[in-house]
């Protein structure tokens, strides 16, 4: 429980960075560079990186810093297998957008990235 | 014991009963469990089982044998008839109504009592024959017909399904259907298309309960599941163990089938084709989910939208996570809408559900919309995703075979390569150097053969890829713009490759390289032995068009045609211009070769512009140089051309245009020696040789071909030789200038002319070259635009 708390709090917290980063883009096009935001900002303990969609959704991604291994392309393809999921997830008529993502698809995809990556 | 008359239909409904009991498949004793749970489900007292049981004789044997348990359901209708429990009550009691029992999943059975005991049918009455998931158990005793079974809607069986109509569609014709089949009485398990999916949505939550206990009695294997296990959401493990007890119970097991109408559970349970395919839809059921889809969208090639799918889905009651779970499974284009082929996957998913199976993870194969045959396939790939998946309705929609898994299975495949496409032509369009690039082109081979194909030129720029790779090894210089260098290197490999691949790398490739369609449109320079190095790089098309005559060397860095020069003044003048080799001479050619003016004076002259251009740095612009050659020159023009001194000045001529050529920032020093040489050929003694300006037209052009390499200054031996040769040739070509004094008024005149001529030629000389200036500068710019572009994101 404890961990989660602080998770959420790190990943609030970078939305602020997400922020500053469109904010700084500031170009029309769009392209899979932009989407990207890359290293928003390490800790101590873990590396939170960004990614934001055409449609301004933002995805979060906080790994431990112990974990070097993980190079930028790897974190670049799982961004982007994060936004196709999400896509299938939104194209499902029933699901609001705003819930709670509780696709079955979705997860297990997330779950075995997870574990891909660990 | 006592004979025991059992009528007919009291006799299949016993042995059905019988065989539920006996799940050790032993036939000849009933499992204690089995049996107490049925007469438990008979609603009766236990007094009264208890008796029931001691009068059959089970309890003096411990078992039940099958006479016993006869004469047990027996004793049991009789109990529940309210006839006073005898022994002799068994023979004595006419028409006695099967024994029903009832329990909360036994709903069924006493329904199927009512059936035996009575032919009659409820029209209405199918909602609770809705068959039982395949865990429950098609089985069908092979003596039994079912037939008779099937129109259990009897008025006074409990049905508690309410009318059927359901608010959707209920097919009207279905329990005429069942009528039918109930009075066939076909020995064998036909096949029997199911009597219509009936309706659905209302009487499902009876369905649920029906189905089990239409299992119960029927199957004669697995004990129908907790009713719970209907409601509970993705709890596989029931399933499984449904599943996995139904192959061992299964006595006779013709054919597994799920779900889907609210049909008898007898013809259910014969349809299925095969044990392991429990999603298999039928016909019938097919038929009323085309009609369904009809409903919704009149075209049946066409799609449902996600709404009204919604819609239509929600009627059916079943919670929205779950809905939301069939639509993931059924959109298998993930485009947001249906196809029939989807809508009835989904459909008859929804029906299992309803009725109680676990939805699957994963789409079952049956179920996988048939729409991909193979050429499909291909162009599904390219879109991944898109509605071009709208060929599919266009093939045979209603007819559902397991014909093409292969096809189904190819999909998910190509939906992995559809993403290796993708990540392709992402890491294509990322800035990422050359090298990264080309290790990724490997593994997306096998699948660019499907990707949009791309036009490439291949051949000509392979062939021109291979000669700059030839004469770029050979040179001395290397080039200074790195990217360029590897980027014909790469583009030689790729051209092996895919042509998809090639034209995605030189997309990629050509970030600053514009040159890669200049790179192609030089074939006449493929049979040139010269190298082209920069010819290549497209700073300007122009000046490659108009194909220069054979004998014409290459344009080349100016550095390189320095060198030539270098080298030709060092044979054949036999000066030392050591130095110069590796300096770009700055000293544009002095286009008056035949100066037959003071040719002596050239050559110290040009020696002293080359020594000057040695000392300078390479890239300098030494314009004074340029200035004093030709003051020096508009000097000596006036002087006496000697034979030698020609040749120099002819020399130097070209050695002018060639160090023009070597910079191409040098524009203002270009230009001042365009306007000197003018000067110079102006003022040229009229010694000029007549004959060399024609041949010295060709020598300055090549050397001015060099001018197009932007940058690069590589040297080019070939060229170099080749310069040299033709200069030779020039040279030799050219009438020593006449010394004679005696001749001098003729000889003046003559040197005019050539002069003239040469202006002439110089002035042409002198416009291309700034033509060419133009282009390269154009070019620097746009570089220099891309590199603006590309620096921010170096931060990334």
């Amino acid at each position: 429980m404890e961990n989660e708390l602080k998770f959420h709090y790190m990943v609030h917290t970078s939305l602020d960075v997400v922020d500053e980063k469109i904010s700084a883009m500031g170009k029309a096009l769009v392209d899979q560079r932009e989407l990207y935001l890359g290293l928003l900002y390490p800790t101590e303990d873990y590396k939170v990186y960004g990614y934001v969609t055409n449609s301004k959704v933002k995805f979060v991604m906080v790994v431990d810093s112990s974990n070097t291994a993980l190079r930028d392309n790897e974190i670049r393809s799982m961004f982007r297998k994060l936004h196709n999921s999400y896509t299938d997830v939104m194209c499902n008529p029933f699901y609001n957008p705003g819930d709670r993502i509780q696709s079955r698809v979705f997860d297990n995809m997330v779950t075995s990235m997870m574990i891909q990556v660990c | 014991m006592e004979g025991l008359t059992l009528s007919d239909a009291e006799q299949k409904y016993y042995s059905d009963l019988f065989s539920y009991c006996d799940i050790e498949s032993t036939k000849k004793v009933v499992v204690n469990g089995r049996v107490l749970e049925l007469f438990r489900a008979a609603q009766l007292p236990n007094d009264v089982v208890l008796q029931i049981m001691e009068l059959c004789g089970a309890t003096r044997l411990g078992y039940f044998g099958r006479s016993q348990f006869y004469i047990a359901l027996k004793l049991v209708a009789v109990a529940q008839s309210g006839f006073p429990l005898r022994v002799e009550s068994i023979n004595t009691v006419k028409d006695l109504p099967l024994p029903r029992f009832v329990a909360s999943k036994n709903e069924q059975e006493s329904r199927h009592a009512a059936s035996y005991s009575s032919d009659s049918e409820n029209q209405g009455s199918y909602s609770g024959v809705i068959p039982p998931p395949p865990g429950r158990g098609q089985v069908k005793k092979g003596s039994i017909s079912h037939d008779t079974v099937q129109p259990r809607a009897s008025a006074d069986q409990q049905e508690p399904a309410s009318p059927i109509v359901s608010p959707q569609q209920s097919p009207p014709t279905s329990p005429h259907t069942w009528r039918k089949h109930n009075r066939h009485s076909s020995g064998g398990n036909s096949e029997r298309p199911l009597a219509g999916p009936g309706p659905f949505w209302s009487p499902f939550g009876e369905a649920q309960s029906g189905s089990s206990a239409g299992d119960a009695v029927w199957s004669g294997h697995s004990p129908p599941p907790p009713q719970e296990n209907w409601v509970s959401f993705a709890d596989t493990p029931p399933t499984s163990s449904l599943l996995t007890m139904h192959p061992a119970s299964v006595q006779d097991q013709t054919t597994v089938r799920t779900v889907a109408s609210a049909t008898t559970a007898n013809e259910i349970r014969r349809q299925s084709s095969s044990y392991d395919d429990p999603w298999k839809i039928t016909d019938e059921q097919r038929q009323y989910y085309i009609n369904q889809f009809k409903t919704i969208q009149p075209d049946l090639n066409g799609f449902i939208p996600g709404s009204a799918a919604k819609e239509f889905f929600t009627k059916s009651k079943l919670p929205i996570l779950e809905l939301s779970h069939i639509w993931e499974l059924s959109d298998f284009d993930k485009d947001g809408a249906l196809t029939l082929d989807e809508f009835c996957a989904a459909f008859h998913l929804v029906v299992a559900r309803k009725n109680g199976y676990d939805l699957p993870e994963k789409l079952p194969e049956s179920l996988m919309p048939k729409l991909i045959d193979l050429e499909d396939a291909a162009d599904v790939g390219d879109q991944p995703g898109e509605v071009g998946y709208s060929g599919s309705p266009a093939e045979a929609p209603p007819s559902k075979s397991p014909s093409m898994p292969s096809l189904n299975q190819t999909w998910p495949e190509l939906n992995q390569s559809s993403e290796q496409w993708e990540t392709f032509s992402e890491r294509s369009s990322s800035s990422q150097t050359l090298t990264q690039f080309d290790s990724n082109i490997a593994p997306a081979d096998p699948d660019t053969a499907i990707v949009h194909p791309v036009p490439i030129r291949m051949t000509p720029s392979k062939i021109h890829m291979q000669e700059m790779e030839l004469k770029r090894t050979s040179s001395d210089h290397t080039n200074p713009t790195s990217p360029l260098l590897v980027k014909p290197s790469d583009l030689s490999e790729e051209n092996k490759i895919n042509s998809a691949v090639k034209f995605a790398s030189g997309n990629t490739v050509a970030d600053g390289y514009s040159s890669s369609d200049s790179f192609t449109s030089d074939p006449e320079q493929i049979g040139s032995n010269v190298t082209r190095q920069r010819s290549h790089s497209g700073t300007s098309p122009d000046n490659t068009a108009p194909p220069p005559p054979p004998p014409r060397p290459q344009p080349s860095h100016s550095r390189s045609s320095s060198l030539d020069m270098n080298r030709t003044f060092t044979v054949t003048t036999g000066q030392q211009q050591a130095g110069v080799v590796a300096q770009p001479p700055a000293v544009p050619p002095r286009p008056q070769p035949s100066q037959a003016s003071g040719p002596v004076v050239h050559r110290p002259v040009d020696a002293d512009g080359l020594m000057t251009h040695t000392s300078t740095s390479p890239q300098q612009i030494p314009e004074q140089p340029n200035f004093a050659d030709f003051s020096q020159f508009e000097v000596l023009a006036a002087s006496n051309v000697n034979e030698e001194q020609d040749n120099e000045a002819e020399k130097h001529a070209e050695v002018l245009p060639v160090e023009k050529a070597s910079d191409p920032a040098s524009s203002l020093r270009v230009a001042k020696a365009d306007s000197k040489t003018e000067e110079k050929a102006a003022a040229s003694v009229p010694a000029n040789v007549s004959k060399g300006t024609a041949p010295l037209a060709p020598p300055p052009k090549p050397v001015r071909r060099r001018l197009k390499s932007e940058d690069e200054l590589r040297p080019d031996v070939d060229e170099h030789t080749q310069k040299t040769g033709v200069l030779a040739a020039v040279l030799a070509s050219q009438p020593s200038i006449p010394r004679s004094v005696g001749k001098d008024k003729k000889a003046i005149q003559a040197s005019i002319r050539r002069n003239k001529e040469t202006n002439t030629v110089l002035a042409r000389l002198n416009s291309e070259l700034q033509q060419q200036l133009k282009d390269v500068l154009e070019e620097r710019i746009s570089l220099e635009v891309q590199l603006e572009q590309l620096r921010p994101f170096s931060h990334l």
